[in-house]
């Protein structure tokens, strides 16, 4: 398993929460699963994949677009973090 | 062939009607112009205007000459004509390819040109023309073609009470009501399947367009489904807004088209046709293969796909698939594979749909894994 709470996916929770709290009238936590405990919708999952790619602009794609990796808001920060390492791998080795 | 107009954006000025509201004060609306109008709402095609004017002062005229209700999404006011075009389309969620735009201002019509230069423009003069023009005569013409400004316009107040409903949008989803019913194409449903076909590019799955005859011949073959899903809520009907065609071979249903209108994807509408779908493979012990061409117009489609556990053939292989024809080199089409499980088809919609399970036309003799024994 990684370790969930790095700096990087710590500022993204943040985020994210600040995010659903706007977008749902509800305040969430990290690790509340928004689908079945929370009661959101695969569609609103849907925004939300479209809200992080333009966000953070990377591209969710093939196996990645998976449920499961949206359904908690410390997945979805874990998985942005992931894409985004390519563009940050380069200065941090 | 060029596509057919779907919305036609009108100039108002010495264009639909005869004069200059500001400096008249009195226009004149021909009687020919006002057929035009009504023609064209009755071949499906939806109208707006985009006007330098006041906007009161040229509604309140646009209502007594009793055409107000024609025009969806107006833009009457002081910015760029192109502006105004742009607008219209982004809310209808048309390609700029399917829209038109008239006035007699040369100069108009080129800075819509310059900017927009997908968007047809045509003269005043040719106004009376326009529904004599192939590009105006829709290939066919339905129940819903005929009703589609309405639906639109029920759209319209539905997105205004969406806005303004508090807390989460599954809330205010299941307070529409929603009802979707998913049946076996007939008779008047076909010509709706191959309007809904031409007119649906954003959430076709595959790109794949079936003509009228094609669908025709599929709908007595015993191997293919031809369904048709239609959409009702509290404000109305959403009429015919997606069609699916599906191929059963032993073991394994292969889902070659899939499209949903636009107007319905803020509902979910293709996640829960692809839940209903899993469920009954499910309860027929059959696996799905979908078709998926991507666009750059159905990303949505495919994060359902996704999203309902749909994963690439190239990914993560499966021997059912053995029985398909490979897809054709360079067609950019993938494989979408699921070993569907019984699952809730929608928490917001009531499904109403046919039963799978029993072929339409006799039973194949398909070979079907037993659903009942938990995987080897």
């Amino acid at each position: 398993m990684t370790t969930a709470n790095t700096p990087n996916t710590h500022d993204l929770e943040k985020e994210l929460l600040g995010f659903l709290e706007a977008r749902t009238g509800t305040a969430w936590d990290a690790d509340t699963d928004l689908f079945d405990a929370g009661g959101l919708s695969s569609l609103f999952a849907m925004q939300v994949v479209v809200h992080l790619e333009q966000t953070y602009a990377i591209a969710v794609r093939g196996a990645d677009l998976r449920l499961d990796n949206f359904r908690t808001v410390r997945r979805m920060a874990e998985l942005v973090d992931r894409l985004r390492v390519p563009a940050a791998g380069g200065l941090n080795g | 062939m060029a596509d057919t107009v779907k919305c036609l954006v009108w100039d108002l000025d010495d264009t639909l009607w005869q004069g200059t509201l500001l400096e008249d004060g009195e226009v004149h609306l021909p009687d020919e112009v006002r057929k035009v109008v009504m023609e064209l709402d009755s071949r499906g095609i939806l109208q707006s205007v985009a006007s330098r004017n006041d906007h009161e002062h040229a509604w309140a005229r646009l209502e007594a000459f009793g055409l107000a209700e024609y025009f969806v999404l107006p833009e009457i006011g002081w910015g760029a004509k192109s502006e105004s075009v742009r607008r219209i389309a982004d809310r209808l969620n048309f390609a700029l390819t399917t829209v038109a735009f008239v006035d007699d201002r040369p100069a108009e019509r080129a800075e819509v040109t310059f900017h927009l230069p997908d968007v047809r423009c045509y003269p005043a003069e040719e106004v009376l023309a326009l529904p004599g023009l192939a590009e105006f005569t829709p290939a066919t013409s339905t129940v819903d073609s005929r009703r589609r400004r309405e639906m639109y316009q029920a759209g319209f107040l539905r997105d205004a009470e969406r806005a303004a409903a508090p807390g989460p949008d599954e809330e205010f989803l299941r307070s529409l009501d929603l009802r979707m019913r998913i049946g076996r194409a007939t008779g008047e449903e076909l010509s709706r399947v191959e309007e809904l076909t031409l007119r649906t590019s954003q959430m076709n799955a595959t790109g794949v367009h079936y003509p009228d005859a094609v669908l025709r011949g599929l709908i007595t073959d015993p191997r293919h489904e031809v369904l048709v899903v239609t959409l009702t809520d509290r404000f109305g009907p959403h009429g015919a807004v997606g069609v699916l065609l599906l191929e059963r071979h032993p073991g394994l249903w292969h889902l070659k088209l899939l499209a949903t209108s636009c107007r319905v994807v803020a509902y979910g509408a293709g996640a829960t046709l692809l839940n209903w779908l899993a469920d009954s493979a499910a309860r027929s012990g059959v696996h799905l293969v979908a078709d998926f061409r991507e666009t750059e117009r159905n990303r949505m489609m495919e994060i359902a796909y996704r999203f309902a556990g749909f994963e690439g053939l190239d990914e993560a292989p499966c021997p059912c698939a053995a029985v398909l024809a490979p897809a054709p080199e360079d067609s950019g089409l993938q494989r979408l594979h699921l070993v569907p499980g019984p699952r809730v088809v929608s928490t917001v919609v009531t499904v109403d749909a046919v039963d799978l399970g029993v072929p339409d036309l006799g039973v194949p003799d398909l070979d079907v894994p037993d659903p009942g024994v938990p995987g080897s």
